[in-house]
Parts: structure tokens; sequence; C-alpha cells
């Protein structure tokens, strides 16, 4: 059975739609990248799914149930996290404010699952006390992944988690994001670095002008010459 | 919304007057002396009073500064919610209380009496109320339709006026006035050493401002609602994201921040002993003044800002009439405009 399932997802902003029926479909557990190019909609996608864009068709069922048009406050309480692209920490806030909020909707046990978030990033106890506009990049990616994962949720939504890093800062977060699969949670990776990706997940999806282009096993794509020359940069 | 005015402010500052260096020292510079010669010159009795009010001045401007960090425009009916809270309190110690037989004053060394207790509260309540349901019926419809901030802070000029209109009709036909006097009873000045004389109100008005800053500090820093308003401020679709309700966090933004406003102008009502229905709005220039000095969107700087500002508007008396403060409060600002556009405490658009 899959834990979530969109089926013909319409969705844009304003009068303009820029997913034309998008279908996707995870697994529990398993990690899922979406690649295409600039204006694919494949942003867009992710924000359809956690009700940041409503949707105009289209269904999105998650553990069986039918969330489709459910706001986004609502949504985090069912097990779904979405770290944005940009701005996806509060930089005003200290680390552990941060880490707090990302569980804003929980009145118990945030102490310890910030503790547990403290321990799977290492970087982030150091400096618990430090405002997140202070922070490294990569120390920032690192905070918006862990507030992201304050509810233990089934399946994170990854807007892009490299833009923005270095090569070697890059290697390190998407180790980060490998450690949070032998969790047990799922996820959706929206990646412009398709290689690394690609390279931590099982099955992928490619998006072109809104609409469903191709869809494989994470490995096959990788192997895929087309699919290598089009999108991973030959 | 607010990158755009980020962007504005960015490029005001690239090419604003200040940009020469010679010019910023010399403001810095006329800054620096006319400071040192209010606290050298200044009287002592006129700087501990104007502390005093200055607190209150404060929880005015923290409104002001907290909404516009939430909502991204300038509250012009600020003012006006300080004038409902102290027309609340005026109405009640004038008209019901006394009907049911309470017209205490003089309470300890004060010159109000225990009704003002009960009025107070009343007049928090009332202002916290209605600057929700405004933004329920305006502010909210406004921002479905992702307004220019412009357009709010019309629409909140539109409310001012409004709301002092139904005001003065109300003193008119309820008492046939525009200058209510407050039930009091003559006390003597608080005496301190080296002369320095305090009224007895300015001491309780000071020291509630005082209480009511700390308050607000430990509800920021501390409570999970707090912390979801500084989360909303800075960044309000990561707000969203980690289920913060934020359109609830928005009332409860209006509620503190018309809740202190309303606390301001009764505490001011009863120093100055008399209430008008111009006396929020006259209070809006210093108000604005303290923001910007200390930096929009600052907290501290609101403080830091109303104290500084409130402490000028005291020891120009010394020199000049009382009637021209708002004018020292209005060159203040625009001093500060020049020489530090992003406020004392501010950041500028380099550093965001």
């Amino acid at each position: 059975m899959s834990l979530l399932t969109a089926a013909n997802i319409v969705a844009g902003y304003g009068p303009v739609d820029i997913l034309h029926g998008v279908s996707l479909r995870v697994a529990p557990g398993e990690f899922v990248t979406v690649i295409g190019p600039n204006g694919s909609g494949k942003s867009t996608l992710l924000k359809a799914i956690f009700g940041l864009v409503p949707p105009r068709s289209g269904t999105i069922t998650f553990a069986g149930r039918d969330i489709t048009g459910i706001p986004t406050e609502r949504l985090v309480l069912r097990g779904l996290g979405y770290v944005p692209q940009s701005a996806n920490v509060f930089a005003a806030l200290t680390v552990a404010e941060n880490l707090e909020m990302g569980a804003f909707v929980r009145k118990s046990g945030v102490p310890a699952r910030i503790n547990e978030m403290y321990e799977l990033f290492p970087d982030l106890a150091a400096s618990r006390r430090r405002r997140a506009g202070n922070l490294s990049g990569g120390q920032r990616q690192m905070l918006a992944l862990a507030r992201a994962l304050m509810l233990d949720p089934q399946l994170l939504l990854l807007d892009e988690p490299s833009a923005g890093l270095s090569p070697a800062v890059m290697q390190t977060m998407f180790a980060q994001v490998k450690n949070i699969q032998a969790q047990g949670v799922a996820a959706i990776i929206v990646e412009q670095n398709a290689r690394e990706a690609l390279s931590i997940s099982q099955r992928a999806y490619v998006l072109a002008d809104g609409g469903n282009r191709f869809e494989d096993d994470a490995a096959a794509l990788l192997h895929n010459p087309e699919i290598v020359r089009l999108y991973l940069g030959g | 919304m607010r990158q755009r005015i980020a962007r504005l402010w960015a490029d005001h500052l690239r090419w604003h007057p200040t940009a020469n260096p010679y010019v910023r020292m010399a403001l810095w510079v006329i800054g620096g002396v006319l400071a040192a010669a209010v606290l050298i010159f200044g009287e002592p009795s006129l700087l501990v009073n104007g502390l005093l009010l200055g607190a209150a001045l404060a929880l005015a401007a923290i409104g002001v500064t907290l909404i516009f960090g939430i909502l991204g425009f300038a509250h012009f009916a600020h003012g006006d919610f300080m004038t409902l809270g102290a027309f609340i309190a005026y109405g009640l110690l004038v008209g019901v209380f006394p009907a049911l037989g309470l017209t205490q004053t003089g309470l300890g060394p004060f010159t109000f009496g225990f009704p003002l207790l009960l009025a107070l509260p009343a007049g928090v309540l009332a202002a916290a109320i209605l600057a929700a349901a405004l933004d329920w019926l305006i502010y909210r419809r406004l921002r479905r339709r992702l307004a220019a901030a412009m357009t709010f802070a019309i629409a909140a000029l539109g409310a001012a006026f409004a709301m002092r209109a139904v005001i003065r009709g109300t003193m008119q036909a309820g008492w046939d006035t525009q200058i209510g006097q407050l039930p009091r009873e003559s006390r003597q000045f608080i005496q301190l050493p080296l002369d320095i004389g305090i009224p007895p109100d300015n001491l309780f008005l000071g020291l509630a401002a005082a209480l009511l800053i700390a308050g607000l500090y430990l509800f920021l820093s501390r409570t999970r609602t707090g912390k979801a308003m500084r989360a909303t401020a800075d960044n309000p679709e990561l707000a969203k994201v980690s289920g913060v309700n934020t359109q609830l966090i928005i009332y409860w933004t209006w509620a503190l921040g018309a809740g202190l406003a309303a606390v301001a102008g009764t505490l001011i009502a009863v120093s100055q002993a008399q209430f008008t229905p111009l006396l929020g709005w006259k209070m809006l220039i210093p108000i604005f003044a303290a923001v910007i000095l200390g930096g929009i969107g600052s907290l501290y700087g609101a403080l830091l800002g109303a104290l500084l500002i409130s402490v000028a508007m005291e020891v120009s008396t010394q020199w000049i009439s009382p009637s021209y403060k708002p004018a020292v409060a209005f060159i203040i600002m625009l001093i500060a405009l020049l020489i530090r556009p992003q406020g004392i405490l501010g950041k500028s658009s380099q550093d965001r």
C-alpha cells in the first residue's frame, strides 16, 4: 500500500496552471526524487501536497485518508513535514526555539524530542542558544531538517535541500538525509543536484511542463543514457 | 511585500544624503552635543519624570512595533486605541461607578482611588476586543486580497477617524463637553534627593508600565503563544508550515497591542487628570518618533526610543513652551531618519 498517492493534480498560482495533472506515489519508508527542468512544477507539486497551493482538481491520499485541500496547519498533525527551499528557519529565533516551533502543535514530549534532534545533528546541540540567522548555510539546512522532523513525520517533503550549499557541505547534508531514512521516514526530494538525490532514493519521477514525463527506479534512471544527457548534465 | 519594502529601503539608503560620511559625522556630533546638554543642564526632575512618562509611551510604541512586525504596516489608529481605553475608564469613573456608589479617590499616595483599578482592565478589554474585531472585519479581508501596505495604513487611518468621531459624539451626548475631568484628590509630590519632585501618579504610571513591559518580555520569550508570535513576525509562511494558526496569532497581536495602548492612554489621562478625545491622537507623533528612532519592528528599540523621546520632550520644557513637545519629538524623528534611517537597534538593509 502506498503511504502517499497524488492522482492527476492540477494546481497553480492565480489564473495560471503550473501542474496539468501530475500523479505520484510514495511507499512507506521510501525515498522518491523528483527531477525536471526549471519551471516543470517540482516545487509546486510539493506545495500542492502540503496544502500551500490548493489543488484545483485531483486527489491526494495520505495513509489511507483523503487530504486534498486540508489546510497546512492541520496537515502537520497527520504526519507530513515540509522543508521549504529558502527562508526555511526562523532567523530571529534561537536554534532551540526553532525546534520548539517545529513541534508547535504538540503539547508534551517536546524537550525529549529536541534532545533526539541534538543527537541526530550534533552540530545543532553545540549552538542551541545561537540565533538561526547567525548559523552557516549547512547548519541552517540541518536546522530546517530537524525542525521538520520534530513531529516525527512519516513523510518529509524536501524542496532543494542542497540549494546554496558548497559541495563538501552538500555531501554531509545528503548523508544526514540518508540517516533519516534509516529511521523509517519516507521522503519526496526535489533536487537540482539530481545525482546525489538519486543515489539515496529508491525511485524517481521526471516532470516536464507540469506533467509526468518518466518514472523508474532511481538506479535505473542513473544509468538511462537519455535521462543522464537531458537532466543529469552528461 | 516585506521583500519589496526591504528593497525600497535599500535604494533609499543608497541615495540618502548621509551616505556622505562627513554629513553623517556632523549629524552624530550635533546629536551627541544635544544629548550631553540635556544630561548636564537638564533639571533632574524633568529627567526622572521624562523616564516615567516614557515608560507609558513605550507601552504604546511596543504595540506599534509588534503590529508592524507581524502585519507589516504602520498602525495609525494606535493613538485612538489609547483614547478608547482612557474613554472607557473615564465613562466608568465619572458615569457608571458614581451611580453605583463607587466614588473613592486618594488611594495610598495617589490621586485616584481603587475604582480606577476596576476601570483600567475594562478599557483594556474593550480595546483588545475592538482591535481583534477590526482585523476580522477589515484587515483580514485586505490580507486575503493581498492589498498593499499603504492600503492597510489608510484603512487604519479611517478606523482612527471613525473611533475618534464616535468618542467625541458620545462625550458630547453624555457630558456636553470635550474635556472631561477625572475624579481626583490633591496629593503632595514625592520628594527625592537632588530636588527631584515626582507627581505620585507618574510613579504609578512608570511602575505599572515597567511591570507590563517585563511581563510582555516573559510572554514573548517563555510562552508557546509568545514564541509563535515572534516566529510569525519572522517568517509567516514557515510558521504556517510548522502548524501555527497564524490568523489566531494575528488576533493575539492586535489584542495585546491595543490592550497595552489602552493602559498607556488611561494612565496618561490619570496623570494629566483629564480626558479629551484627542488624547491619543496627540501621542501619535511621539509614538512613531519612538518607534522610528528605536528601529521599526524592534521591541527593545521601541522601549529605548520611547524613553529617549520622552526625556527629550520633558527636558525641552525647561527652555521652551510645553506646547512645542510634539515638535521636539518630530525633530528627533527627522534627525534619526537622517543619521540612522534604520533606527538605533534596527538592522540596516545590508545585514538583513
